[in-house]
């Protein structure tokens, strides 16, 4: 393997690992604050879908993704409402929410655009261009680093950059701001925020709407960014993967970041090699889409590094208690 | 404290508000997408019970759902979330194929019960690792089974590709099964009592065998030493602990019979339908299992009912997909509504509810 192909891969690593990583992080911020979300994925499509109608429709990426977000939104509201308001089971209420938008994204693709629940191909500025950095073409002949800044760090979407920036300023929020001490808190123990005199179900629903804003930006570049247009179910599962890394990081910013490169990583390997030799030894391809899933099972049974969610994560919050 | 409804409310009232809501919002998806809910409604009745064809197609939709919501009931009155019927259906699945075709079976009486115990087995061995790790690792059995849905994935799309394939073929399937396996169909059982039932329909002898397993569910659930520590872990894990009922083994019983549940799917639509086992053969039934349990209130009877329901709207569904410009889709919104309503949302229908039949008393007193 030449070093033009290794550079390929780390390129389409990070570029597969960006919806991850942004739907890790909302994962983080929900559950941190004591909302288990498995409706990640089902965020994740709605915000796909309306951001490549609309984008379509307006030949505008900004618009699109706005429309994403505000889709991604609805779809925090009703988890909240279920979760905070009314109490109810948070992991049937993330359920509920992947079937709504794969039900509802193919049934209004199909009212709208009549192409089988797809939108039409995105063109021109209804998509992320990719954004050369300043002095890629002058360094590219630099050798190694030249290459490197040239094909992996420079080229890449908006929203890329985005979601690599965001984890240090998630990591800030959480750990060194009184609001993210605040949600920290009341993942862990609400009674005491309470007590404290915060509000729970105001700080429950701002960590669900963070959610639904990083979900969003995750599906808009889905289907704005990494594809042009939207499919149905096209997130394919990068929820619960998402939902995965959030697990193999142990809720914490910095290791979402590694988590989900490792397992964009995988899906960059299985998306070039369908079989891959390793001397003598073939590793059929579905080990690589197994493996995620595998490594979280492995993590979540405590035998390497064991991982424990937040105390209060998934208990309702009763006062008179 | 006294309750503040009375039982029928409970288990037939709220359910019933929650399923009027979830149609009601549907009927609003229809009237928005510019089709005529009352027009649709008329075709799903007669596209799902207009014909013995359409009852054939109904009742065998309605006989997957029937085993995947038993599977999430049992292991909700453990107070056990099982995400993962659809994994264990699917592996449910690989044990009918693998039965079917090592032997060349001469009648299906004799393979329908190895195939319905080959079901069960690989079904319930896919519950019992999350189970064991819930039990013992505190691993939460959620997370567990949605993984297990992909793992599961992976490996029959492995197997049907590189190993089940026959030679020379491009399909990833296995063979065909042997005709010694094939499933009476229900026109081949109601022919001998004079009853035409359509020759095309693939509901089979399978439907009584999920009737039978509801009896059997509430048999065990309700009738036995078993059933009642796994009821006592449900309703309170210290007062069970405090009795002397050790939590792994309820959690290892309860997913054991939830698994092997689902698997017993497979002999439905594997052994029953397609008579070969094709890569994503489940299609969304385990899911449809947790609409149906929260529908049924995780009672065996309740899942029937559920179950025939469901069976009705996916077949209906289907028949407004062909004739209208209302897509199959409609029906997962539908489902996404009742496990939203019947599930999430339920203390949205229940304190109104409750509110009202306190007024109403303090009325009478």
């Amino acid at each position: 393997m030449d070093f033009a192909t290794v550079l390929q891969i780390l390129d389409s690593t990070v570029r597969l690992a960006t919806p991850l990583l942004l739907a890790c992080l909302a994962g983080l911020f929900s559950e941190r604050a004591g909302i288990f979300d498995i409706g990640l994925e089902g965020k994740m499509l709605a915000s796909a879908f309306f951001s490549a109608a609309v984008a379509a429709v307006t030949g505008s990426v900004w618009l699109g993704l706005g429309a994403g977000i505000a889709a991604s939104l609805v779809m925090a509201a009703i988890h909240g409402a279920a979760s905070i308001s009314f109490r109810g089971n948070q992991l049937i209420s993330g359920v509920a929410i992947n079937f709504l938008a794969a039900g509802l994204t193919v049934v209004i693709a199909q009212t709208w655009f009549s192409q089988g629940g797809r939108t039409p191909s995105l063109i021109g500025a209804a998509r992320f261009e990719p954004i050369t950095l300043p002095l890629a073409e002058t360094l590219q002949p630099v050798p190694i680093l030249g290459p490197i800044y040239h094909e992996l760090i420079s080229g890449h979407t908006l929203p890329v950059y985005l979601a690599f920036a965001l984890v240090p300023v998630s990591w800030w929020v959480l750990y060194h701001t009184r609001f993210g001490l605040r949600l920290r808190a009341v993942g862990e123990s609400p009674e005491a925020l309470d007590t404290a005199g915060v509000s729970v179900v105001a700080t429950r629903y701002a960590a669900v709407a963070i959610c639904g804003v990083l979900c969003g930006i995750a599906g808009a570049y889905l289907a704005t960014a990494l594809q042009a247009g939207f499919v149905k179910d096209m997130t394919a599962g990068r929820g619960f993967i998402a939902l995965a890394a959030l697990i193999f990081a142990k809720w914490r910013p910095w290791q979402a970041l590694g988590a989900t490169l490792l397992f964009g990583f995988l899906q960059a390997i299985a998306l070039r090699y369908q079989n891959i030799d390793l001397g003598g030894v073939v590793v059929p391809v579905q080990v690589m889409d197994a493996l995620p899933y595998v490594l979280t099972v492995v993590i979540l049974a405590g035998f390497v590094g064991r991982a424990i969610p937040p105390r209060a994560g998934g208990e309702p919050y009763v006062k008179e208690r | 404290m006294r309750d503040a409804m009375p039982k029928w409310a409970d288990l037939v009232l709220i359910p019933l508000v929650s399923l009027v809501l979830a149609f009601g919002l549907s009927a609003l998806v229809i009237l928005a997408i510019g089709e005529d809910p009352v027009a649709a409604v008329r075709m799903m009745v007669s596209g799902a019970l207009g014909s013995t064809y359409a009852w054939g197609y109904t009742l065998y939709y309605a006989t997957n759902f029937i085993f995947t919501g038993l599977a999430v009931a049992v292991a909700f009155q453990a107070r056990l979330f099982n995400i993962g019927g659809e994994g264990q259906a699917m592996l449910g699945g690989l044990g009918v194929a693998l039965i079917c075709l090592s032997l060349p079976w001469p009648h299906w009486a004799l393979a329908l019960p190895a195939a319905a115990l080959g079901a069960a087995l690989f079904g319930a061995a896919w519950a019992a690792v999350p189970a064991w790790l819930q039990a013992t690792r505190g691993s939460h059995i959620v997370i567990t089974t949605i993984m297990f849905n992909f793992i599961a994935a992976a490996v029959l799309n492995y197997l049907l590709v590189n190993v089940m394939r026959p030679i020379g073929s491009m399909d990833p399937a296995t063979a065909k099964f042997p005709s010694g396996t094939h499933l009476p169909s229900l026109h081949d059982l109601l022919a001998p009592f004079g009853i035409a039932f359509s020759r095309a329909a693939p509901a089979n002898i399978t439907f009584l065998i999920a009737i039978a397993a509801c009896v059997l569910v509430w048999l065990i659930v309700w009738r036995t030493r078993l059933g009642y520590e796994i009821r006592a872990y449900g309703q309170s894990e210290p007062a069970a602990i405090y009795a002397g009922i050790r939590p792994v083994r309820i959690v290892m019983a309860a997913m054991l019979i939830s698994g092997a549940l689902a698997g017993l799917m497979a002999v439905n639509n594997v052994m029953g339908e397609a008579e070969r086992l094709v890569l994503n053969a489940v299609e969304g039934a385990g899911f449809i299992g947790i609409a149906v349990a929260l529908m049924g209130r995780s009672h065996p009877f309740g899942v029937f009912l559920a179950a025939l329901l469901f069976g009705f709207l996916y077949q209906g569904g289907a028949e407004l997909a062909l004739w209208t410009d209302i897509p199959r889709e409609l029906i997962v919104v539908i489902q996404a509504l009742v496990i939203l309503f019947t599930g999430a949302l339920d203390n949205m229908v229940r304190m109104p509810l409750e509110r009202l039949f306190l007024a109403l008393r303090r009325g009478r007193a």
